[in-house]
């Protein structure tokens, strides 16, 4: 039923009413978010509109603006290159060696953008339309119709960057269909398109050290905010080479630090991604939205023991050409598959989505491959009871296209199948198995990627905008650009426009009391001398948030793993053994500031999925699902952003400051959409 | 499997190291090579002797982080990034020696971690085209042929993890420099700034304390992107076309 508000918008939705409470008890209801500044109006003019209101900074004064850049994939590396080169004084910090290594450098398949390059029905509509279906209705649709307006011209860029992107024989680019969708809008460079885009933004960042408007901080470790009068001013920082502890203080702080899939520790993320800039930037106030809105990607390579470090993604391109099947009899699962007949086999996503098949969106392929296995058919090795595998079979690809074809589309990813699991794809199908990709859910920000906190903004991943429950493949590197070369640099400008702010010294009680905070922490670590590894206990964490709020969840399960990581958290602080010294490089050290942050966030993640009792996107409720073991949204209860505020010191035990987290606020924005309709999703 | 470990300890960059031996029981052949360093390390800490220091973040071959020299040879026997590295490509009672990448442009932070900034310096003096955020044409406006366009990316894929200055007796980084050349220049986009791309870059590497290339092509062998010799005579050419312009 429409709905109209004061200013005569239509509204193809209601506010939603919580009727449910699983997680009293666990949590402290909190005032509504009433105001995402996100513009009115029809949805096309939007964009536009909100860019010409903002004001202008004069170029003159730029300079003078200092913007702290926490991040160097793509939506730190692209925002520090871009406002550079606008002329502002940038300070960029990652904790690899180099800015080139973050890990939008791992990512595979593509980027989408609404070109219309195949004439196959894309725009901007679409592109919109999809990304908010997929997203299964749980994002901001001002946020979503603008990243599908700018989406093209992040390719053009890119181009103009030099990034190779695939091309056709004519010598134009090439796309290919990619994840859930219809047309082919997917820009791809091989199976290495992150690389190609990272490469594309760290040389314009470069670029802009030469020029000297952005100075790189490598090797430094964000370890708290600093906020001055209510306002983020600057950040505490590590040099991880020397130990230093650093202040550095800026006009506006800009988190672009990427996601916390490695709370589950196993994941496809790689080592070092976590939580920590985003974490402290919470307990200073800014809110984390939706938490627990992870997203399981089909295709990844099993497990194959207990000395597992990171799990490795198979390009869910890989599912254009591959077929997915198990054995039709539990009797055929440790048999060579070779060996397995056409008729004994399951093409389970075949027989159960006839319209989408293979290419059904992540989260559905995901549970149901956990589906197959947990009803005993998986293959390859046990991994405690069952086998967790399933077949990606090339067979009929290698008939149609030859080994040769699919050598170009895909070598590199065969190759490194073969490395980590000494098999050849070419001669044997492919084992592959769900795991931890992707956080949809991240700090709270408005329609200008500003948090609750004035002058914190945040982008890319590390944000919660603009996949609601379910992030579509292709998507997230769009975001990441879109974020910092097109949005950040003209919704910066407003907050910017009334700066430069007054000076903050290194003496500032706030700094100080900052400062000295993070020291006793490090101290902390190292002087507990108790029997257990960081690592020991990020393993022990991940087991329990795989087990209890991965790919399926129930309230009994949720509460059980909130009890689990509160008695972790205990014997972390009692038991952790850390070697070597804070002034020096200590791996193990960085490791235990991180982990000691997955801790509490992994608690939050299981408090926000015990609240939302519903399914929807990657996020599936046992109590919530139809006749047929489908997700079962519920609109009328959680149309909703979960944004959470930590619990203020004072409610921790003071006893235990660190065990504690006490009751987190939640603060509800509504999703209300005026250019779409809800519906319940199905691909069958 | 049962190894013994012969492995390059240093305290920091002032401090002299020396080669420490380690006994390491259990390791299975699914193992990485670096999941079989985490288990020495798990262990070094219970015993109370600080873990080995080594880089690594992706662990998909991919980041360019990792490196070691292994036996002698960098990223080990295999033709792939240390991560990528299996232990399968061992055998029971091997006995490895582990060192960080030995240059002296690569300066040793700790351990088996090295200093890598000369390669950003390197780009920062024009490893790059000069396309600011916002003024990019159309993308298809500019048609690229398809043999241009592979070689551009197969050259873009280098991780820049500095395996060819470790593997060349000179401490070159010609591999590098020339993959980067090559990726820009047979693009388009990247004609203008064409000569004075190679100029600087090559000015950059001559002072960061990188060796001069003498053709012993041990880089292209250890490159675990098979980034390949000729584009170091790329590198020489354009160099030569960029001084003949005046540069
Ligand atoms: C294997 C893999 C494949 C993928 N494939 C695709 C794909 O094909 N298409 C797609 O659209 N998406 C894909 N994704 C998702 C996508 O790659 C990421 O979501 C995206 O790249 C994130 O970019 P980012 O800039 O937000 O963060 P990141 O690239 O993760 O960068 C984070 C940055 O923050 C820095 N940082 C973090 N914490 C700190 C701290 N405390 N102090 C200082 N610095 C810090 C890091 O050093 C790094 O520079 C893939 C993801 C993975 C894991
Ligand atoms: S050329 Fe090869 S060896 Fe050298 S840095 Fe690049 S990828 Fe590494
Ligand atoms: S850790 Fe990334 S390439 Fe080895």
């Amino acid at each position: 039923m429409a709905m109209t508000d004061a200013s005569g918008t239509v509204f193809t939705n209601q506010p939603s009413v919580q009727t449910s409470d699983d997680a009293s008890g666990y949590y402290t209801p909190g005032a509504p978010l009433v105001d995402a500044k996100a513009p009115t109006g029809p949805i096309a003019t939007r964009w536009t509109n909100r860019k010409f209101e903002n004001r202008l900074v004069n170029p003159a004064n730029r300079r003078k603006l200092t913007v702290i850049i926490v991040g160097t994939g793509l939506a730190g590396g692209s925002a520090a290159a871009t406002l550079g080169e606008a002329g502002y004084n940038v300070k960029s910090f990652c904790y690899q060696d180099s800015p080139r290594r973050a890990h939008s450098i791992a990512a595979q398949g593509g980027i989408n953008a609404a070109k219309n390059y195949k004439e196959d029905g894309d725009s901007t509509h679409r592109l919109f339309y999809d990304t908010v279906k997929g997203g299964d209705y749980r994002s901001r649709e001002s946020n979503v119709y603008r990243l599908a307006e700018v989406s093209a011209n992040i390719i053009d860029q890119c181009v103009a960057q030099g990034v190779p992107f695939a091309r056709e024989y004519g010598g134009l680019l090439d796309n290919r269909s990619f994840g859930g969708v219809q047309v082919s809008r997917t820009f791809y460079a091989r199976g290495q398109t992150g690389q190609q885009l990272l490469i594309g933004a760290y040389q314009a960042l470069e670029r802009q050290v030469a020029a000297g408007t952005v100075t790189t901080y490598t090797r430094h470790e964000m370890l708290d905010l600093v906020m001055v009068d209510g306002k983020a001013r600057g950040i505490i920082a590590r040099d991880m080479v020397t130990g230093a502890i650093e202040t550095h203080t800026a006009d506006v702080v800009v988190l672009a630090s990427g996601g916390y899939g490695n709370v589950f520790y196993l994941s496809t993320n790689a080592m070092g991604c976590n939580v920590t800039a985003a974490w402290r930037a919470h307990r200073k106030g800014a809110y984390m939205a939706n938490p627990c809105y992870t997203q399981i990607h089909p295709t990844c390579i099993p497990v194959s023991g207990e000395h597992q470090s990171k799990l490795t993604l198979m390009s869910e391109s890989l599912r254009n050409d591959g077929r997915i099947w198990v054995p039709k009899n539990k009797e055929d699962c440790d048999k060579d598959p070779r060996d397995i007949p056409e008729e004994d086999r399951d093409y389970y996503l075949e027989r159960i989505y006839p319209s989408f098949g293979n290419l059904v969106p992540r989260d559905i392929a995901s549970r149901q491959a956990k589906n197959m296995c947990d009803e005993g058919r998986g293959v390859g090795p046990m991994v405690g009871d069952f086998r967790r595998g399933v077949y990606l079979d090339f067979a009929d690809a290698i008939a149609r296209l030859g080994k040769a074809g699919i050598e170009e589309k895909y070598d590199n990813l065969l190759d490194m199948y073969e490395r980590i699991t000494g098999e050849n794809p070419y001669e044997v199908p492919m084992r592959i198995y769900p795991a931890v990709h992707y956080v949809m859910g991240g700090l709270w920000v408005d329609y200008d990627l500003q948090s609750n906190v004035p002058g914190l903004f945040v982008t890319g991943e590390a944000n919660f905008s603009d996949h609601g429950a379910n992030r579509l493949g292709a998507s997230a590197l769009m975001q990441g650009l879109a974020d910092g070369y097109f949005v950040l640099p003209n919704t910066i400008r407003e907050y910017l426009a009334d700066g430069p702010f007054e000076t903050v010294t290194e003496d500032h009680p706030e700094v100080v009391a900052a400062h000295e905070a993070v020291q006793a922490r490090i101290e902390r670590f190292l002087s507990i001398n108790g029997e257990r590894s960081a690592d020991s206990y990020h393993k022990e964490l991940g087991h329990l948030m795989w087990e209890y709020c991965g790919m399926e969840r129930t309230a009994e399960g949720l509460r059980k793993a909130i009890d689990g990581i509160r008695e972790l958290k205990r014997d972390f602080w009692s038991n952790l053994k850390v070697l070597g010294t804070a002034d020096s490089l200590n791996q193990s050290l960085e490791k235990a500031g991180r982990v000691a942050d997955f801790l509490e966030l992994g608690e939050l993640m299981c408090i926000d999925a015990l609240n939302r009792r519903e399914s929807c996107g990657g996020h599936f409720r046992g109590e919530s699902q139809t006749e047929d073991g489908e997700a079962l949204r519920i609109d009328e209860e959680f149309a909703y952003v979960a944004a959470w505020e930590f619990a203020s010191a004072h409610e921790n035990d003071p006893n235990e400051p660190q065990v504690s987290m006490g009751t987190p606020v939640l603060h509800k924005e509504d999703l209300l959409y005026t250019a779409i309709e809800m519906k319940q999703r199905s691909y069958k | 499997m049962k190894l013994t470990l012969n492995i390059w300890r240093q305290a920091d960059a002032a401090a002299t190291g020396e080669m420490r031996t380690y006994a390491l029981d259990g390791v299975s052949e699914d193992m990485s090579f670096l999941e079989m360093l985490d288990v020495l390390n798990e262990q070094l800490n219970a015993k109370g002797e600080e873990p080995i220091a080594f880089d690594s973040d992706c662990r998909e071959g991919i980041c360019g982080t990792c490196g070691l020299m292994i036996n002698g040879q960098a990223h080990g026997p295999e033709v792939t990034t240390t991560c990528q590295l299996h232990m399968r490509s061992f055998k029971d009672g091997d006995e490895i020696t582990i060192e960080p990448w030995r240059a002296d442009a690569f300066p040793v932070v700790k351990d088996l971690v090295v200093d890598r900034g000369a390669f950003d310096r390197i780009i920062q003096q024009g490893g790059f085209i000069s396309a600011n955020t916002g003024s990019a044409p159309e993308a298809n406006s500019v048609p690229v042929p398809r043999d241009k366009a592979m070689r551009s990316f197969n050259m873009a894929t280098c991780i820049g993890c500095g395996a060819c200055v470790a593997a060349c007796p000179n401490g070159s980084a010609s591999l590098f420099m020339g993959a980067k050349i090559t990726h820009l220049g047979e693009l388009p986009q990247g004609q203008p700034e064409r000569d004075s791309r190679v100029v600087n870059m090559v000015g950059q590497h001559d002072h960061e304390g990188f060796g001069g290339c003498t053709n012993i092509g041990e880089c292209a062998a250890a490159c675990p992107k098979e980034i390949p010799l000729d584009v170091i005579s790329q590198l020489n050419k354009d160099l030569r076309t960029a001084l003949k312009h005046g540069h």
